[in-house]
């Protein structure tokens, strides 16, 4: 397996830092593994990480009375997971469990956060990554309230 | 392509309106609220047909209802319609008991011409019950496997109790294709993906450059998937969409699905994306 060092530079969610802004952020990344059914991390508790999952699947889950536990997404290899360690109060808001043996890079947010402060380069940068992928989840998310696949609208004159 | 007139000038109306009859013979329940019934024609001649080409049903009594044929052209065996229970009719169809007869007219409009990505790579992208009118296409591409280089199918539905063709899907990965499936949602019993299904697009192993991708889906689905497919680098006269509108006639003459310049039951269903991708913005058409 390759290091840290040598894997974020390939990586699509790092394309545009430089050289020394990604030695900053590999310095606050460590390998991480999960057997299935591990949680990365749940609801409520402090977010102080986020994770590039480098092999296997995470569901991002929310538990509700009603509904039990729905799997909402899925993040794959080569996708980032967590955005709470960027947003104050630095808490989970949805469960993250492996559906399979994942690998991931886990970044240390509090550390991430303090270079950001030091480096404000380093952190529009950084944000300008994190905001591009949030925003594709948001549209996802959008896409999917309006319920596409669903029988409401459908009618016999365009059965869908 | 023709005009509407030089169609008139060349195919008689005369009987168009008149369906011919066929019998239920077999009928499976695809989902909860899905279904494929296999049809035989009563006067033994089959329907030919080509894939992406529709025909009216008719529930006697009821009412007609334009669906995809989603069986396999240029082969012996049953016509083969997938439908969603949504209406008067599709539930009357839904009703009809194995060994009842029903009308049939058509096949009508164009198909997917699937041949065109000969020598190239083929991305189907089906959303909810589009994988449907999808099928024929995916069967004439594994007929001649061979021909196609990379072949995708990237599959979108609401939930894993929706999806259609289960069993198939399992099929088609073993004879060479790529198969990508996604759900709105899931349980945590579902260990595949959940997302959008335009989010499959970079994940697939195909080449842009030689690709054909052929679309089906909700016409929201279709246009944020053609856009995804062409900032991937397919080119947008190689992206073909299957467009749904009030259909009643099926032959051009009552004008319910005009869209603009378009009639999509002689146009269409199937179109060139750079054709329609300007109308698909335009609200209230």
């Amino acid at each position: 397996m390759r290091t840290i060092e040598q894997y974020l530079p390939d990586h699509p969610f790092f394309a545009g830092l430089d050289a020394p802004a990604l030695a900053l952020v590999a310095g606050c990344a460590t390998n991480v593994s999960f057997a299935a059914g591990d949680f990365l991390f749940r609801e409520g508790e402090p977010a102080d990480q986020f994770f590039v999952v480098r092999r296997g699947r995470v569901a991002i889950e929310v538990h509700g009375p009603a509904a039990g536990t729905m799997v909402v997404d899925t993040v794959d290899a080569g996708d980032v997971v967590g955005w709470s360690w960027l947003v104050a109060p630095y808490r989970w808001l949805f469960d993250a469990r492996a559906v399979e043996a994942t690998g991931a890079v886990a970044f240390d947010g509090q550390c991430l956060r303090g270079k950001c402060d030091q480096d404000p380069r380093l952190g529009y940068d950084l944000m300008k990554l994190v905001t591009q992928v949030m925003f594709g989840r948001l549209v996802a998310a959008r896409l999917r309230l309006l319920d596409l696949y669903g029988s409401t609208g459908s009618t016999d004159a365009n059965p869908g | 392509m023709q005009t509407l007139a030089e169609w008139r000038t060349v195919q008689p109306v005369n009987g168009a309106m008149v369906p011919r009859l066929f019998r239920l013979t077999d009928r499976r329940q695809d989902t909860a609220d899905t279904f494929t019934m296999m049809l035989e024609p009563t006067d033994g001649a089959a329907l030919s047909f080509i894939p992406g080409q529709f025909t009216m049903l008719s529930a006697f009594g009821v009412g007609e209802v334009p669906i995809s044929v989603s069986g396999a052209a240029h082969v012996a065996g049953p016509l083969q319609h997938t439908v969603r229970d949504v209406g008067a009719v599709t539930h009357a169809l839904a009703r009809t008991s194995v060994g009842q007869v029903l009308g049939v007219r058509g096949p009508y409009g164009t198909g997917w011409d699937v041949a065109d990505g000969a020598g190239g790579d083929v991305v189907l992208v089906a959303g909810g019950i589009g994988l449907a009118p999808l099928r024929p296409a995916v069967l004439e591409v594994l007929t001649h496997r061979q021909r196609y280089g990379k072949v995708v199918v990237l599959y979108g539905t609401r939930s894993p109790e929706d999806l259609l063709f289960a069993d198939e899907l399992k099929g088609w990965e073993n004879q060479g294709v790529e198969v990508l499936v996604t759900v709105d949602y899931g349980t945590p019993s579902w260990t595949g993906r959940v997302g959008l299904v335009t989010t499959l697009i970079a994940r697939a192993g195909f080449d842009p450059r030689s690709t054909l991708a052929l679309v089906c889906g909700p016409e929201i689905m279709m246009r944020f998937t053609a856009g995804a497919l062409i900032e991937r680098g397919v080119r947008p006269d190689r992206v073909r969409v299957s467009l749904e509108r009030n259909m009643r006639c099926g032959v051009g003459l009552c004008g319910h699905c005009q869209y603009r310049e378009l009639f999509v039951c002689l146009d269409g269903p199937v179109l060139a994306y750079d054709r329609v991708a300007g109308l698909l913005g335009v609200r209230e058409l």
